[in-house]
């Protein structure tokens, strides 16, 4: 192990547009030494990986993909903040790897010239060099190395060339003094300089970049932290200097023109291209742009997607959830009957297979997703659904979260971060868990099957629950769509945000890459989401279990025995046991602290017409929705009937009464239980991943009560119309 | 003219850009400055948003943006 212990001192910095591989060179780099955390006060992650330079451990922070470091939102901030050195708990860069699509060097280079003057050693990759070379276009890395005061190497993190020779570049880099900074806007850089001067005189902490960006980029973030930092005596300091430096012009422009204008005179030096060719992926681009053709292919795609979560997760579902259930059966045979077996099977094992029995539909999901977006589709998806989205408020970007959000709201939640826009990105994360998600699935089954009749129209094309299922679904969006909406008018309210989005080249994503992306999701999924299910799992599973008084167990073991000790058959007395065990389950339950809890919360559920079992159900159901069969099938002592547990339970509820005779489940109730459960936030993974993306309590909280209320009203107000 | 004024395929120069703030100068960022050539290369199913080619690279945004963009068309 020639790796350094811990915290290794040395940082590097990747930094690039988004588009240029940048990830998938960081996991070419790292592999599986990676991390991530959260940036205080922002919603960005902190992803860094550990790379070997030299016999040295380096850290390497791989930075939200940006084309300038003009930043217009706190998290944009970020970039600046980590090559400043003003992050906690991390030093300032050694130096800095910028990512280059070499197809595209003109534009990549605006923020690679905003780099190089930063005074730190700057080595540029210039990636996707093979399809560079493959499309005649070629650069001469040396001559753009001189030209920026750099060291320029041309790799493929795609196909795993040139790594070392980077490598050896970002060991000479954090070895050796950079060079002299780049000086783009001599004037402002040196008005910046002395203005900072001053305003540490006067006790800011302002570096000079900052109060640089600060008179470059107007109503940006680094305008907001001079005149929160600077004081009074400053104020007018920029407006004078800007007036001053700008001669008509704004610094912005001024800024854009100076750099495109150096960039072109590099570019016309050092890169050559041979006349463009028609290449496959044009080819490509040309049909899934296609007004119709395209359209039509959409469709196909986004059902084929469908497809495969419900269809190809059923069998590997199907064999975990039986999989946890044979273990449980195994290990209860291992431990005395009790508590601690009653812990390990039906909290434990059943929790852990609980999470793991998303795991499939989740992995396929993210697998498309990341096909989708690495092989260049994603970007034009959201071009083509763009003005579609934004009738509703949003943008062409919302529209892959959303739809994720069909198999789960996790991903579809961890999938917002594409959207640039902070209120945009916040309105997608609310209306997400509207959609139907596959957790639902268990409980509108269960309950359209008891209580909507299997009738069928136009000649058996049409069948009733097949439409109230759609009218579900239906009902999902349309909640998630009118709020976002009303988020967007109301809380969110703003300018309408830009769609400008770069529709890079089709290309062939890398296998290697987009394995490791997915582990990192499905790790990320198991982490946040799993965590959280698995230990309410538990707590639900205590509040079932206790208290356990003696004098229930001492009632049902006289009644078992007086069961054996009658003259009955063999399978009757069977039958009988049976009955008499899931009983003795539910008259547990009744007394144990969730039952109590069911009957204490009863009355505030009497006007959705719910009595206390089903109250207990619906509230043991909070941390994970679909739990409320498996909890239901306890109440109405099912018992084990194996896979006829559902059928079994479909027939209790029917003929569930109350104490006066009367029908429990009228259909007005069901429909009403129905439209809860289209509503309410039942689902504990869902409020923390809300909570790590948005970095506060606050969005989460806030839509566990808009959702449960919503979803208490749908359900009162169907039921008291109905009755 | 403006730059949403162009037809799919036809190409021309930026003179300038209407506004200033953080738009703007994203945009400038992106490469659409006074100066650059623009070509539009296709448009979303009710022309909007629009596809252009800029620095060598294809851009989209929506009209409402793109009419922020003055242009010259190429003869």
């Amino acid at each position: 192990m020639t790796l350094a212990a811990s915290s290794p001192d040395t940082v590097l910095a990747l930094i690039g547009n988004p588009n240029t591989g940048k990830s998938t060179l960081f996991n070419a780099l790292t592999g599986l030494r990676q991390k991530t955390a959260n940036y205080p006060g922002v919603t960005v992650e902190q992803h860094t990986g550990e790379i070997e330079l030299g016999g040295r451990a380096v850290t390497l922070v791989d930075l939200p993909g940006a084309y300038s470091l003009a930043a217009q939102s706190p998290d944009e901030m970020v970039a600046i903040d980590v090559l400043l050195g003003h992050v906690t708990d991390m030093r300032r860069p050694s130096a800095v790897l910028a990512v280059v699509d070499s197809t595209n060097l003109r534009r990549n280079l605006f923020l690679v010239t905003q780099l190089a003057e930063l005074g730190l050693p700057l080595v540029i990759a210039l990636n996707l060099s093979d399809v560079a070379e493959s499309r005649g276009i070629r650069i001469d890395a040396e001559e753009l190395g001189r030209q920026l005061g750099a060291t320029v190497v041309p790799v493929s993190a795609a196909r795993s060339t040139g790594l070392d020779e980077l490598r050896a570049a970002l060991t000479k880099a954090i070895n050796t003094p950079p060079s002299p900074p780049l000086r783009v806007l001599p004037e402002v850089h040196a008005a910046a300089a002395d203005l900072g001067q001053r305003l540490r005189a006067a006790g800011s902490h302002l570096q000079d970049y900052e109060v640089e960006r600060a008179l470059i980029d107007a109503q940006g973030i680094a305008e907001r932290r001079f005149e929160m930092s600077a004081g009074d005596a400053f104020r007018g300091e920029l407006a004078r200097l800007r007036q001053q430096l700008g001669a008509g012009v704004s610094l912005a422009e001024a800024e854009a023109t100076a750099r495109y204008g150096l960039i072109n005179a590099i570019v016309s030096r050092t890169e050559k291209r041979a006349p463009k060719k028609v290449t496959l992926g044009d080819r490509l681009d040309r049909i899934t742009n296609h007004p119709v053709i395209g359209s039509i292919l959409f469709v196909l795609v986004m059902a084929a997607v469908f497809q495969a979560v419900f269809s190809w997760a059923t069998p590997l579902m199907d064999l975990i959830d039986g999989g946890t259930s044979a273990i449980g059966e195994w290990v209860r045979t291992l431990l005395p009957d009790g508590a601690l077996a009653s812990l390990v099977v039906d909290g434990v094992i059943a929790g852990v297979g609980g999470v793991i029995v998303f795991l499939p539909q989740i992995m396929i999901l993210f697998a498309f997703i990341i096909f989708l977006e690495d092989s260049g589709y994603m970007p034009r998806v959201a071009f083509m659904v763009d003005r579609l989205m934004r009738s509703v408020g949003l943008s062409g970007q919302s529209f892959i979260p959303m739809l994720s959000s069909f198999a789960c709201a996790v991903p579809g939640i961890l999938a917002t971060r594409v959207i640039p826009d902070r209120r945009d990105r916040l309105a997608t994360i609310l209306a997400a868990p509207f959609m139907t998600c596959s957790a639902r699935l268990p409980v509108y089954a269960l309950l359209i099957g008891a209580f909507v009749p299997n009738q069928h129209y136009l000649g058996g094309m049409v069948n009733l629950q097949g439409l109230i299922l759609l009218a579900l679904y239906m009902l999902g969006i349309l909640g998630g769509v009118l709020t976002a909406l009303l988020l967007k008018r109301t809380v969110l309210r703003g300018p309408t945000p830009t769609f400008m989005i770069e529709l890079p080249p089709y290309r062939l994503p890398s296998w290697r890459s987009l394995g490791l992306k997915l582990l990192e999701r499905g790790r990320v999924f198991l982490v946040r989401a799993g965590t959280v299910i698995f230990s309410v799992a538990i707590f639900i599973w205590a509040l079932a279990y206790f208290p356990r008084p003696a004098e229930i167990g001492a009632t049902y073991a006289r009644e078992r025995e007086s069961i054996e000790a009658s003259a009955l058959s063999a399978a009757e007395r069977e039958q009988q046991l049976t009955g008499l065990s899931a009983a003795e389950t539910s008259a547990y339950l009744e007394q144990s602290l969730l039952g109590r809890l069911g009957h204490f919360v009863a009355p505030a559920f009497a006007p959705l017409g719910w009595d206390w079992k089903l109250s207990a159900a619906v509230i043991a159901s909070f941390p994970a929705r679909e739990i409320v069969v498996a909890s239901l099938g306890t109440i109405y002592s099912v018992g084990d009937q194996g896979d006829n547990l559902e059928g079994a339970l479909r027939e209790r509820l029917q003929t569930a009464t109350r104490p006066d005779g009367s029908l429990v489940y009228t259909v007005p109730m069901a429909i009403g239980l129905l439209i809860f459960y289209v509503f309410c936030l039942q689902c504990a993974a869902t409020l923390a991943v809300m909570r790590r993306e948005t970095n506060s309590w606050r969005w989460p909280v806030f839509a566990w009560l808009y959702m449960t209320g919503l979803g208490y009203l749908g359900a009162m107000l169907v039921f008291q119309l109905g009755s | 003219m403006t730059l949403d004024e162009l037809k799919v395929g036809q190409a021309g120069t930026i003179t300038r850009i209407e506004g200033e703030g953080p738009l703007v100068q994203r945009l400038m960022a992106l490469g659409l400055l006074a100066g650059s050539p623009v070509r539009i290369t296709r448009r979303a199913i009710g022309g909007d948003p629009i596809e252009v080619e800029v620095m060598d690279y294809a851009l989209s945004l929506r009209r409402e943006e793109a009419r922020r963009v003055t242009v010259v068309r190429e003869a």
